[in-house]
C-alpha cells in the first residue's frame, strides 16, 4: 500500500550538507514523529516529502515510485501558521479543495454541486469542532481554532500522507492536549500516514507510533557544515495504540 | 493629571482639533485679504469671499454664453473622465501584469527588467511623443496617466504577490490547485485590496499628469481652466478650482477606502488595523 521507502538519501546546499545517508521504511498508517535540535534538517526532510525540496542523492519512494517533485493533493500539510486563507471564511476554506477539483476553469462551484461540497465541509468541521464558526474569517479565530481549520482543510482532499510542521508549537498547553486528541482521533479513523515535526519530546512519544530522532553523528568543530544529520534513532513507540482502539 | 502622551481627545475634541488648522488658515487669509483690499480695491491676488462666491456661481450655476455649458461641471466631467479612464486602465494592467510577474518566475525573468527601465522614464518627458503619436485628443492625456502610474502599480502588485506567505501558495498546491486556479482563487483575492491601496497612493501622481496634460493641450478640464484664467490673474477662479480638485481627490481616496473595507472585510482585521 502507501508505504514510504527512503534509500541513501542526501541533501546538500553547495558545501553545506544538511542530511546524510537517510534510510527509512514507513508503513502506511503510521504516525511518525520527528524530533531533533533546531537546524538539524527535520524541516528539510519534511519539505522533501512535500515536494518543495528535492533530494541531492538517493531515493524517496512512495508506493515504490519516486515522490512527485512538487506539492500535490496526495500529501496534505499543516504549517505552524499561515496555513489557512485569510480571504475565505471557515467553510469556504474547507470547500476550496473540492471546488478546485470540480471546477478546473473557475475553481468555484455553484448550485447543487456547491451545496453538496458545503455539506461535506460542514461534516468535517463538525469533526474538528468548528461547526459553530462557519462564516467567521480566520483572523477572528484563535490560534487553536485556526489549526483545527487547517487540519479540516487538508482532510477534505483525503490525502494519503498528512505532514504537520510543528502544528501545535504556538498553542497554549491546554489547547495543545485537545489538539492531540483531535489528531489521534482523525488518524485512527482515516488510516492516514502522518509525519509530524515537534520540539516537544513528550509529544513525540505520546502521539507517535514511530519516533525519529535527527542528529549529527559526526561533528567537525572547524567545519560545522561538513557533516549532515541523519536519523540516529528510529524508535517504535506506542504501536499498540491503534490495536487498542 | 496624566502624562501628555497618554491624553487622548474624545470624538468631539478630535473633530475640533482637526478643524482648528482650517479655521486658522481661513482667518489668516481673509485678514490679509481685507487688509490688501482696503489699500487697493482692485487687488486680484487675494480676492474677498464675495468675489469667490460670484466667480463660483458664475461658473457653476450660469450657462456659458458662448457654449451653453455650465463651465465648472463640464470641466469636472471632462477631467474625471480622463482620470477615471487612465486610472482604470492602469489598475487593470497593473493587476494582471503584476500578478503574472509576481507569481510566475519565467514571466518575471522575462518582463521585470523592462518594467524597471520603463518605470524610470519620466512620463512628462515623453508627453510630446504621446502628442505626436496619439494626437492632441483625449487619448494622449489618458495615455500620459497610464504611462505615468502603471509601472508603479505593476511593481507594487508584484511585490505584494511575492510577499504573500509562502505557506499559502504551497497549501493551495496541496489542495490540488493548478497555476491558473491558484492565481484565480488565492493570489487575486489576496492582492485586490492591496491594489486598491496602491491606486489610492497613485492618485496624486495621476492628478499631476492629468493637469499637466490639460495645461498644455485641451479645450476643457479643470487643469485647462486654471491655466487659462492664469493669464488674467483670476485668483477668484483659480483658488476655488484648487479647492474643488482637492475635494475631489479627497473624495476619491475616501470612497476607495470605504470600498476596500466593505468588499474585503477580512483585510482590515488581517492587517491588524483598528487594534
Amino acid at each position: 500500500m502507501n508505504d514510504i521507502k527512503i534509500k541513501n538519501l542526501w541533501k546538500e546546499y553547495g558545501d553545506n550538507i544538511v542530511l546524510e545517508n537517510i534510510n527509512l521504511d514507513v508503513k502506511a498508517g503510521e504516525f511518525v514523529t520527528l524530533v531533533g535540535a533546531s537546524g538539524c534538517g527535520k524541516t528539510t526532510f519534511l519539505k522533501m516529502l512535500l515536494g518543495t525540496e528535492q533530494p541531492t542523492r538517493g531515493e524517496l519512494l512512495l508506493n515504490g515510485k519516486p515522490i512527485a517533485n512538487e506539492p500535490g493533493a496526495d500529501r496534505g500539510i499543516v504549517f505552524q501558521k499561515y496555513s489557512v486563507f485569510s480571504h475565505l471564511n471557515v467553510v469556504e476554506n474547507v470547500m476550496l479543495g473540492e471546488e478546485l477539483k470540480e471546477s478546473p476553469l473557475l475553481g468555484r462551484c455553484f448550485g447543487k454541486k456547491r451545496q453538496a461540497i458545503r455539506e461535506r465541509a460542514i461534516a468535517l468541521l463538525e469533526k474538528v469542532g468548528l461547526d459553530h464558526a462557519l462564516t467567521k474569517y480566520p483572523s477572528e479565530l484563535s490560534g487553536g481554532m485556526q489549526q483545527r481549520l487547517a487540519i479540516a482543510q487538508a482532510l477534505i482532499k483525503q490525502p494519503q500522507i498528512l505532514l504537520l510542521d510543528e502544528p501545535f508549537g504556538a498553542l497554549d498547553p491546554g489547547i495543545r492536549s485537545d489538539m492531540h486528541e483531535l489528531i489521534l482521533e482523525i488518524w485512527r479513523e482515516t488510516n492516514i500516514t502522518i509525519f509530524m515535526i515537534t520540539h516537544d519530546l513528550s509529544e513525540g512519544f505520546s502521539l507517535g507510533t514511530q519516533l525519529l530522532v535527527f542528529d549529527k553523528q559526526r561533528h567537525d568543530p572547524d567545519q560545522p557544515n561538513r557533516y549532515g544529520a541523519s536519523i540516529t534513532y528510529d524508535i517504535p513507540v506506542g504501536r499498540s495504540k491503534k490495536t487498542n482502539q | 493629571m496624566k502624562r501628555l502622551i497618554n491624553q487622548r481627545p474624545g470624538t468631539l475634541g478630535k473633530c475640533l482639533l482637526g478643524l482648528l488648522p482650517f479655521v486658522v488658515i481661513g482667518i489668516v487669509y481673509f485678514y490679509f485679504s481685507s487688509e490688501r483690499l482696503a489699500i487697493n480695491p482692485n487687488d486680484k491676488l487675494m480676492p474677498s469671499m464675495q468675489s469667490f462666491i460670484d466667480a463660483v456661481s458664475y461658473l457653476a450655476f450660469e450657462p456659458n454664453k458662448r457654449t451653453g455649458d455650465y463651465v465648472l461641471w463640464a470641466d469636472t466631467a471632462a477631467s474625471l473622465q480622463r482620470l477615471g479612464l487612465g486610472v482604470g486602465i492602469s489598475a487593470l494592467t497593473g493587476l494582471i501584469i503584476g500578478i503574472l510577474v509576481g507569481i510566475i518566475p519565467l514571466v518575471r525573468a522575462g518582463i521585470a527588467p523592462v518594467i524597471t527601465i520603463i518605470s524610470l522614464v519620466p512620463p512628462l518627458a515623453i508627453l510630446p511623443i504621446l502628442f505626436i503619436i496619439f494626437g492632441l485628443g483625449e487619448l494622449s492625456k489618458v495615455m500620459l496617466i497610464v504611462l505615468g502610474i502603471t509601472p508603479f502599480l505593476i511593481r507594487d502588485v508584484q511585490l505584494r504577490v511575492m510577499a504573500l506567505p509562502h505557506e499559502i501558495i504551497i497549501k493551495a498546491q496541496t489542495l490540488g490547485a493548478n497555476s491558473w486556479q491558484l492565481i484565480l482563487r488565492v493570489v487575486l483575492p489576496q492582492v485586490l485590496p492591496k491594489l486598491i491601496d496602491a491606486v489610492r497612493l497613485s492618485l496624486g501622481s495621476a492628478w499631476l499628469f492629468l493637469i499637466a496634460a490639460e495645461a498644455i493641450s485641451a479645450t476643457e478640464g479643470l487643469g485647462y481652466r486654471i491655466f487659462l484664467v492664469r493669464r488674467y490673474m483670476s485668483m477668484d477662479i483659480i483658488l476655488p478650482y484648487v479647492v474643488w480638485i482637492t475635494l475631489l481627490a479627497f473624495l476619491m481616496d475616501y470612497l476607495l477606502r470605504r470600498l476596500s473595507k466593505s468588499v474585503f472585510p477580512w483585510h482590515s482585521t488581517d492587517q491588524g488595523e483598528n487594534k
